[in-house]
């Protein structure tokens, strides 16, 4: 039995949103981030994302594909849940789901093909047998590499980015709208809370970028590409600055205006949450990143290869930790606290074992780089090595990827 | 009694209501609930024999019908100031019930006031009564207030369920449909009342119903029928003589977080500040 402080509502003394709401956010957070970083480069043309672009739009797809496991894992009724696509009550945030879900799972599809399409072809072209069967399948029987053709991808792409940011951000932004539309619980209940949904996608979208591409590098021996890397850098540094703005806008407006809920969400603050919230979100997760990340833009010239990319990875591995307190603090730390405003519950601690357990959650976060494997033995993921040096325009990617096989 | 109220034949009704189920009235809900009640009462046996003899009198499912839950608009009115807190409603809801251990479909609470702060407990919901108390202030005021699902007409349970398992009857009542709810406990986080929890054998949400297989047969809910001070009140607001409907009309009553305006139609009489 969890213990109270204060006096606590009887029926408030479970956290019902378990470690798997907490794994939701973050995943869905890095299908928003991944493809925001995919859109600087395929919609507002900034070249210097282009060695990531293809990793950034495999990584929005393999943790898409994962994102509805955390909702379905957690449910009371799991065999239930389809309903909620199939017979959704409308007036229910929740009930988005599933239109977004799709929706933006077919725009993202469809996106990724256009990328791919003259690599599916090659390799349609190069394979044999059963691979050749795939392939051919895969590029829908059509082989046509015509500059028009080409022209054609390079259209379909700008529009299918263009329709899939905003769906990606709303696929995430909504997920912060369930909880910011909750009246009933203070710590949740403010309009802010999709942005900061939003923008601390952002961050561990690009964080995990960071990351992952320097591991890539690593992998396959390729020195990663130092324009790619500053720009990754400073566009992290930009929505941490954002997001730890507004998340201690939430808390300033709130102490400042003495509002009902402020003695007991402070005393939240210091006193349950007070590792994962002052120490993790803000000061190791926050703090620390901004001045790493500060060190990369603005001695940008003055940094060594390996110095940058050690500031940048470090920078960005604590952005993931400060994004993940984030979700943790806000997930469980609105259910810690009681709606009768006069109590707390002691911290939770979720399950080992068990389908909302840490290692489901662990498996969680590990599925979707298998899917990236899988997706690179495939179709492949890597842009062709330019030697360091930026292509002048971000022309055929599949073509530039195929002849470097 | 309040019992002198039951509509005839209603004895062999609510044997859907009683599961939760939307079957109290209305074309096929009607139809369904008849076919439910001559099951369930063993009565197809009976039936089989009349339509063999063509000479009994009609089926039940005329008398069933007697219940129509347009005529009726329920609502709830709490007088803190009887409340002794000796906790038999909270007992009785349980049994009537089967609410799980550890959770709560109304509760009881104590408030401890004094000039230099307040004190509030519910232990165990107020089920077992309460022990003496032990402020480390002095207590100028001391009261109970007996707490439960608020019923609101504007609520946002049912505005969040996904799947449209919460609703509300015709007659003024917030339910769960069991048999649809999928266990997200959305609709628990958005009660502002906590009145609501996942059955942890049934894996859905669960609430006060105000007995809903007891008033519609007439009844009052088991909380009602067994507070010895008349604490807890039912009423009918359709009813013009309701005691309840009175209450509310010229008394000043008060609910709980009005600010939130979800419109409850539990009222209260006689509330302090300190509740919440």
């Amino acid at each position: 039995m969890p213990e109270i402080s204060g006096y606590a509502f009887p029926n408030d003394i479970t956290v019902w949103w378990s470690l798997m709401i907490v794994m939701y956010p973050y995943i869905t957070g890095f299908v928003a981030g991944a493809f925001i970083v995919t859109s600087l480069y395929h919609l507002f043309g900034r070249q210097e994302f282009r060695p990531i672009a293809r990793l950034a739009m495999a990584t929005s797809f393999a943790f898409l594909l994962v994102a509805a496991l955390p909702l379905q894992l957690h449910l009371g009724h799991p065999e239930r849940g389809p309903s909620v696509m199939v017979t959704p009550n409308f007036t229910s945030a929740m009930a988005g789901f599933g239109i977004l879900y799709s929706g933006y799972l077919v725009v993202l599809m469809l996106e990724i093909w256009f990328v791919w399409r003259q690599e599916i072809i090659a390799r349609a072209r190069r394979s044999r047998g059963v691979a050749r069967g795939f392939y051919k399948l895969l590029a829908l029987y059509t082989y046509d590499t015509s500059p028009e053709a080409i022209e054609i991808d390079h259209r379909a792409i700008t529009v299918l980015a263009g329709i899939g940011l905003p769906m990606a951000c709303m696929l995430h932004g909504y997920v912060g709208f369930i909880f910011g539309a909750i009246k009933a619980n203070p710590w949740w209940s403010t309009p802010l809370m999709p942005v900061i949904f939003l923008m601390s996608a952002a961050v561990s979208g690009i964080a995990l970028l960071i990351v992952l591409y320097q591991v890539v590098a690593k992998l396959t021996r390729h020195p990663s590409d130092q324009p790619c890397v500053s720009a990754l850098a400073r566009w992290l540094w930009f929505f941490l600055i954002i997001t730890l703005t507004l998340e201690l806008l939430e808390i300033i407006v709130m102490a400042y205006e003495k509002s009902e809920p402020w003695h007991i969400v402070s005393e939240l603050l210091t006193t349950r949450l007070e590792f994962s919230y002052l120490s993790m979100q803000m000061i190791v997760g926050g703090l620390i990143p901004l001045i790493l990340l500060a060190i990369v833009v603005m001695l940008n010239r003055y940094l060594h290869d390996r110095v940058r990319n050690t500031l940048s990875t470090a920078a960005a591995l604590l952005c993931l930790l400060q994004v993940f307190s984030m979700r943790w603090n806000i997930v469980i730390g609105g259910q810690l606290l009681s709606k009768s405003l006069r109590g707390l519950r002691s911290p939770y601690e979720p399950e080992i074992f068990g389908r909302e357990g840490v290692l489901a959650a662990l498996a969680l976060l590990i599925v979707p780089f298998v899917i990236l494997w899988v997706f690179d033995r495939l179709l492949g993921i890597r842009v062709a090595p330019n030697g360091g040096e930026r292509p002048p325009r971000p022309e055929p990617e599949g073509a530039a990827s195929a002849a470097a096989e | 009694m309040e019992a002198t109220k039951m509509q005839p034949g209603a004895e062999t009704a609510g044997a859907g209501a009683a599961t939760g189920d939307r079957s109290a009235g209305g074309g096929s809900r009607r139809e369904f609930l008849g076919d439910a009640i001559r099951l369930s009462g063993g009565a197809l046996v009976f039936l089989a024999g009349s339509s063999a003899s063509g000479s009994t009198e009609p089926a039940p499912k005329t008398k069933a019908e007697a219940y129509n839950w347009e005529e009726h608009s329920y609502a709830y009115l709490i007088d803190t100031q009887k409340c002794i807190g000796c906790g038999s409603c909270v007992r009785a809801c349980r049994a009537e019930n089967a609410v799980p251990d550890g959770f709560y479909r109304t509760w009881v609470e104590r408030y401890a006031v004094g000039m230099e702060g307040s004190h509030v407990d519910s232990p165990e919901g107020g089920m077992d009564g309460f022990p003496p108390l032990a402020v480390g202030f002095t207590v100028t005021k001391s009261f109970f207030v007996p707490k439960m699902c608020n019923h609101c007409k504007a609520t946002p349970c049912i505005q969040v369920c996904p799947v449209g398992a919460s609703y509300r009857t015709k007659d003024g009542v917030v339910m769960v449909d069991g048999e649809r709810c999928i266990g997200c406990a959305y609709c628990v986080q958005a009660c502002p009342y906590g009145s609501r929890f996942l059955n942890p054998s049934t894996h859905t949400a669960e609430k006060c119903t105000w007995c809903y297989h007891r008033i519609t047969k007439g009844l009052r809910p088991a909380c009602v029928e067994v507070c010895p001070t008349g604490t807890r009140q039912f009423g009918d607001m359709k009813r013009e003589d309701d005691p309840v409907r009175q209450a509310i009309e010229h008394e000043r009553v008060e609910i709980l977080q009005a600010h939130l305006l979800t419109e409850p139609r539990c009222y209260y009489l006689h509330l302090d500040k300190e509740v919440r």
